[in-house]
């Protein structure tokens, strides 16, 4: 329990890691100086030699095809080098999963480039000049002839009798069920998918005059338990709709890129979240052999998920640097970040809950509706599903979706993609039940959350999956005591002049964790350690902290690890996507992983130097030695290992790592001791992470302005690895959430079909004086059983409860009527409690 | 011709360095050339190439446009004195601080470290489809894309609506109307002072600009006479945002009172209408009477009369009425908003 002075003090003043003597405590990351300094590079602070600009020429509508396009003038314009039109891309390229299935590429996927814009904004062609100014100059001397074609920007609208389509072909994508595995065979491509149409009935949409979220049919479903009967055994059922945002990313890095070719390989500097795995993603994209691709990315100005292997727009750079033959920058611009940056999907949700007395959630049918853009469908819909399925464990559920699409800008995943949503719609029904029930709001979240191996989701091939452990009852009282929630509750301010207090709290979760990626380390012969990271430097820190085992479990000073990261040519192991939050509990896995590796690669070369049995040797204190006897330091060993050779120093490398893993153990060959394995630690069920959040809103009842007052995030993320990055997740996400509640949008106009909201200053992300100003988090510090180190991620699962939590505090200061979408802001409130409280425009995402 | 935006464009930088000498370059220039003061609303409009000047005419090396200094009755503010400087001076703080208040509340620090009172008081308007290029009336097209049934104007007129519905951003704006200042402008033909009020028009008289300023003209100082020096005085402002942030709507107000009766008083409120408007009946009606809550309610619903909402703006009527209210009954929203000043 967090003491008295414990709740005062900012949570990375707490201590973590009793038993550990690096894990858990605070330390100065390798990359901080030149982050806190300017010193560190992004794509966009590269300068080559002889490199020219490219700007973009955007569609200016929501769907066209492009008729003609007359470049002569542009051209003309001296210092105009070259231009890249759709016509001149790689087809889309199909891909390769592990298992050797062929992936068919998907034909009317997205592409760089296209003659048929989808959205206002999608790049179209573009320019290369001596300078930006000459190569912005020939886009305006262009003259291009575009057809308007019929567009759809809300899903609602496409769904309706008649209703427009946001393509010639359909509104949604079918996906055939890939043909059944033979035994004993690969399993078999699955057919790319194709367009159909989706329409509902007149009758469909008989509620949505009132504000209610129509139900048409569906393509996807699925259930467990038995949900009528848990509806009739309900003291209280409430039936609700939802509409959450759309929200652009909004990295402050924009996409930028810059791309040139040297002996056969393309070089290309951009930010992404996944180093190692970008490559395989641009060489697809730009049709080569992932050994033909370098990426160079030592820092990226933030993700969300929006840059999980970098962006299918650095190709561009690539192809006008082939065809100029020189080095091409693309700077991306605000504007242009804003159209294809990506942005989560908005989710049109109607939940019917049902509650037992006590508030156990005794049955629950969930609906939703995702806007996906116009290409790849997101799995928002679906995910939001199973998070609820989880965070709320009802008795029972069914869930429906459709994920519909529309002619505006691409959705990626951001940030607990749909389990973000889930919860924003599943909290205000909570905080409802807890308000007709008469329990308090912290309780009926008790009652309902996981614990333990909780199951979630449908059954397949009759099982549930679990999750691997779940603690967000103890975060939930922890929380509440840190929060004081009972003496908050019992000493709430009745209104004063206009102003209401009010409070929330609210659960949160997402996944956390994947498994059986690579290792690698040198024990160099001057006694160093070379630390290989393939992980994006994305702004966690995970990039350096996931490392720190290696020292710990060897016993070896921080200091001296040498680590290098951000440069693919650089001999990088097989490392996860930094996505999905996996990349702590992955990396630490794998960490752990080529740390026992060195331990027995270590005692093996003693045993053979120095006589003994290798189980008789202990490695600790920089050196691998017998209890009491004779040893040999790190360097020895070291030097040992390449005398040695063999998989000593790299000249063989496991068999199960990844080829790309292997690659780079040859090239490192005979360097020092070479540590390499890949994590097959047992895994049993899915690691997810938990957050309890707490806030207090204060609202002025007179001109709808509301303040949050305080808030406070406790998290269920296993071990805490590095509490001052944890600290920076647990807030900086719980904001990405907030964000959601206090005012992020994007507002279109829906007669011309455009994007109005296309500056900071229009689509509103949160500032810093948004917030409260003792923002508080703790952790709970609980290992997790099912990895080594005991440690999950955390990237994701603060952001529901950010938002949900002020949300709930809202509606406890307003009403539960007045609010039905995010986000809430002045004249939301105001016009909702000047007209009698109904909810003003409930299934419009985008004011 | 294709469309790009967010790229600054080239153009000739002027820097003169007196009134006589910028005002000489602006005669040259005509249509061409662009004043620019603190650029916050110069560089939007240039480097989305929807203005495109041959000429930028800087003001910033005017030291004559530049600082606060006492005058026989009052203070004189010249153009180009930052909002900081505005915000923190201790003689507008002691004796004018309605001003002090609203100059502190725009933007964030860093647009009043650069942004100045003159061209805080002189933008433009932040009508989204207006500033996103689109052809409307005030760009001298013949629509407003803003008042459609289904266009997005949360943040438009509910006032004076004339074909634009567009609003007056400026936070110091209506500050300056109840403290009665005067707006000397150098002309061509001379210097002339007009009246705070009197420095805006309504898109019924001209619908392409929101203040009188002509071509060659040039704002360059702000007078604040001493009638109002010391008054009771109150501002707030409405935004989404705690920073950065336009207003939703924004109040002024400066009174004086003998006993509880309200002697004087002046009252202005902005993002109401294409101008900020002195709301000269709710002063009428006011004046003489108790200072009290019926007398907020009753100037509350006064000032909303006629107003007119658009398809999502209808929550600035409430919204209106509330400020005004408060500005009479002068019942501050509470020392917990001060926190959040920035």
């Amino acid at each position: 329990m967090p003491s008295q002075a414990d709740q005062h003090k900012p949570g990375a003043e707490r201590k973590y890691g009793d038993k550990y003597k690096l894990i858990g405590k605070n330390y100065q990351t390798a990359d901080l100086v030149a982050k806190v300094t300017g010193k560190a590079k992004y794509a966009e602070d590269f300068r080559v030699d002889g490199m020219l600009f490219c700007k973009l020429l955007l569609s200016p509508l929501p769907h066209a095809r492009v008729k003609h396009i007359d470049a002569r003038k542009a051209l003309a314009i001296p210092g105009v080098k070259a231009i890249l039109t759709a016509d001149e891309l790689p087809a889309p390229a199909d891909s390769l999963t592990d298992l050797g299935t062929v992936i068919k590429a998907n034909p009317r996927g997205e592409r760089a480039l296209t003659n048929e814009p989808l959205y206002q904004g999608e790049p179209v062609l573009a320019v290369a000049a001596v300078d930006e100014l000459t190569a912005a100059e020939a886009i305006e001397a262009l003259d291009v002839d575009f057809e308007p074609l019929p567009f759809v920007l809300d899903p609602l609208d496409s769904l309706r009798p008649g209703g427009p389509n946001p393509r010639v072909e359909g509104n949604i994508w079918v996906q055939a069920p890939p043909p059944p595995t033979k035994p004993g065979e690969r399993p078999p491509s699955p057919p790319p998918p194709d367009v159909g149409e989706l329409k509902w009935t007149k009758e469909d949409f008989a509620e949505a005059d009132q504000g209610r979220m129509p139900m048409g049919k569906t393509r996807d479903e699925w259930s467990y338990g038995d949900v009528e009967q848990g509806f009739k055994n309900a003291a209280l059922v409430l039936d609700e709709s939802f509409v959450t945002p759309d929200t652009s990313h909004q990295t402050l890095e924009t996409r930028s890129a810059l791309a040139y070719w040297q002996n056969g390989k393309v070089y290309v500097h951009t930010g992404t979240q996944s180093t190692v795995q970008t490559v395989p993603a641009l060489a697809r994209w730009l049709h080569l052999d992932p050994s033909q691709v370098v990426l160079v990315s030592e820092y990226t100005g933030g993700g969300f998920g929006s840059k999980v292997t970098a962006a299918i727009s650095a190709i561009i750079p690539a192809l006008l640097s082939k065809k100029a033959n020189a080095p091409v920058m693309m700077r991306i611009s605000r504007e242009e970040e804003h159209f294809i940056g990506r942005g989560r999907p908005s989710l049109l949700g109607r939940l019917k809950v049902g509650f037992a007395k006590d508030g156990r959630i005794t049955a629950l049918d969930m609906f939703v509706i995702c806007n996906t853009g116009p290409y790849d469908a997101v799995g928002d819909a679906g995910a939001a599903g199973r998070i609820v399925s989880l965070l709320y464990q009802p008795a029972a559920m069914r869930w429906r979706g459709a994920t519909i699409m529309t002619n505006t800008p691409p959705r990626g995943p951001q940030s607990a993609p749909g389990g973000m949503q889930g919860i924003v719609m599943m909290e205000p029904i909570m905080g409802k039940a807890a308000r007709k029930l008469s329990l308090d709001q912290v309780a009926i979240r008790r009652i309902n959350c996981p614990e333990g191996k909780a199951e979630f989701g449908p059954a397949q091939n009759g099982k549930r999956t679990h999750c691997t452990s779940s603690f967000i009852k103890d975060a939930l009282d922890r929380g509440a005591e840190q929060f004081r929630w009972k003496e908050r509750i019992a000493n709430k301010p009745n209104q004063q002049g206009s102003k209401r207090r009010g409070l929330g709290v609210s659960v949160s979760c997402f996944f956390g964790g994947s498994t059986g990626y690579d290792g690698l380390f040198l024990v160099k012969p001057d006694g160093r350690i070379a630390i290989q990271s393939g992980i994006g430097n994305l702004g966690t820190e995970s990039v350096i902290d996931c490392h720190r085992v290696v020292a710990e479990e060897l016993g070896i000073p921080w200091e001296k690890c040498d680590l290098t990261w951000g440069n693919t040519s650089q001999n990088l192991p097989w490392t996860c996507v930094s996505g999905g939050s996996q990349t702590t509990h992955a990396m630490t896995r794998a960490a752990h992983a080529a740390a026992a590796d060195a331990r027995q690669k270590l005692q093996e070369i003693a045993t053979k130097t120095l006589g003994g049995k290798p189980e008789n040797y202990v490695v600790a204190n920089e050196r691998v030695f017998a209890k009491g006897g004779r040893g040999m330091t790190l360097a020895q060993a070291a030097q040992q290992a390449i005398k040695l050779g063999g998989k000593y120093d790299g000249h063989e490398a496991p068999d199960d790592v990844n080829k790309y893993t292997k690659a780079s153990v040859a090239a490192l060959a005979g360097q020092g001791l070479v540590a390499v394995a890949k994590d097959k630690y047992p895994h049993d069920g899915t690691s997810m992470s938990f957050v309890a959040s707490f806030a207090e809103v204060e609202v002025d009842v007179e001109t709808g302005k509301y303040h949050i007052l305080d808030f406070l995030a406790y998290a269920d993320v296993g071990t805490v690895l590095d509490p001052r990055a944890l600290g920076g997740q647990v807030l900086g996400r719980s904001i990405l959430g907030i964000g959601h509640a206090i005012g992020q949008k994007w507002v279109f106009d829906p007669h011309y079909g455009q994007m109005i909201s296309r500056r900071f200053y229009q689509n509103k992300p949160p500032t810093i004086l948004d917030l409260p100003v003792n923002m508080q988090w703790a952790a709970l510090d609980i290992p997790d059983p099912e990895t080594p180190v005991g440690a999950r991620g955390i990237g994701e699962p603060p952001v529901g409860g950010g938002c949900a939590s002020v949300l709930n505090a809202l509606t406890d200061a307003v009403g539960d009527d007045v609010i039905r979408r995010a986000p809430v802001n002045a004249d939301t409130i105001l016009a909702s409690l000047e007209a009698g409280r109904p909810a003003q425009d409930p299934l419009t995402a985008h004011i | 011709m294709a469309v790009i935006r967010d790229v600054m464009p080239a153009f000739e930088l002027l820097q003169p360095s007196s009134v006589a000498d910028a005002q000489h370059l602006l005669a040259r220039y005509g249509s061409d050339g662009w004043v620019l003061a603190g650029g916050l609303d110069s560089f939007d409009w240039l480097k989305d190439r929807i203005k495109k000047p041959k000429a930028v005419i800087d003001l910033s090396g005017i030291h004559e446009l530049k600082g606060i200094r006492s005058t026989a009755d009052g203070i004189e503010i010249g153009a180009m004195t930052t909002l900081t400087e505005v915000a923190q001076n201790p003689v507008i703080k002691q004796k004018y601080s309605l001003l002090s208040q609203s100059a502190e509340l725009v933007a964030s620090p860093q647009i009043r470290n650069q942004g100045t009172i003159g061209g805080n008081v002189s933008q433009d308007t932040r009508c989204w489809y207006y500033r996103g290029g689109w052809p409307c009336y005030r760009a001298g097209g013949n629509i407003c894309y803003a008042d459609t049934p289904v266009a997005r104007n949360r943040e438009h007129a509910i006032l004076e609506a004339e074909r634009c519905v567009a609003v007056n951003p400026s936070d110091t704006a209506p500050a300056l109307i109840a403290l009665d200042a005067k707006f000397v402008i150098r002309t061509a033909k001379g210097e002339r002072v007009v009246d705070a009020e009197g420095y805006y028009v309504a898109p019924d008289r001209d619908i392409t600009r929101l203040t009188i300023l002509q071509a060659g003209d040039l704002l360059t100082a702000i007078r604040i006479p001493s009638a109002w020096a010391g008054a009771e005085f109150y501002f707030e402002k409405v935004r989404d945002r705690n920073v950065w942030d336009f207003p939703l709507l924004n109040v002024a107000s400066a009174m004086f009172t003998s006993g509880n009766t309200i002697d004087k008083i002046r009252i202005a409120v902005n993002a109401a209408a294409a101008r900020p408007l002195r709301l000269k009946k709710v002063e009428d009606a006011v004046r003489g009477k108790q200072r009290s809550a019926e007398t907020g309610e009753i100037a509350g619903k006064l000032s909303v009369q006629g107003a007119v909402p658009l398809q999502f703006n209808a929550y600035k009527i409430p919204l209106m009425r509330n400020l005004v209210k408060r500005s009479i009954t002068g019942v501050a929203n509470g020392g917990q908003e001060a926190a959040w000043a920035s």
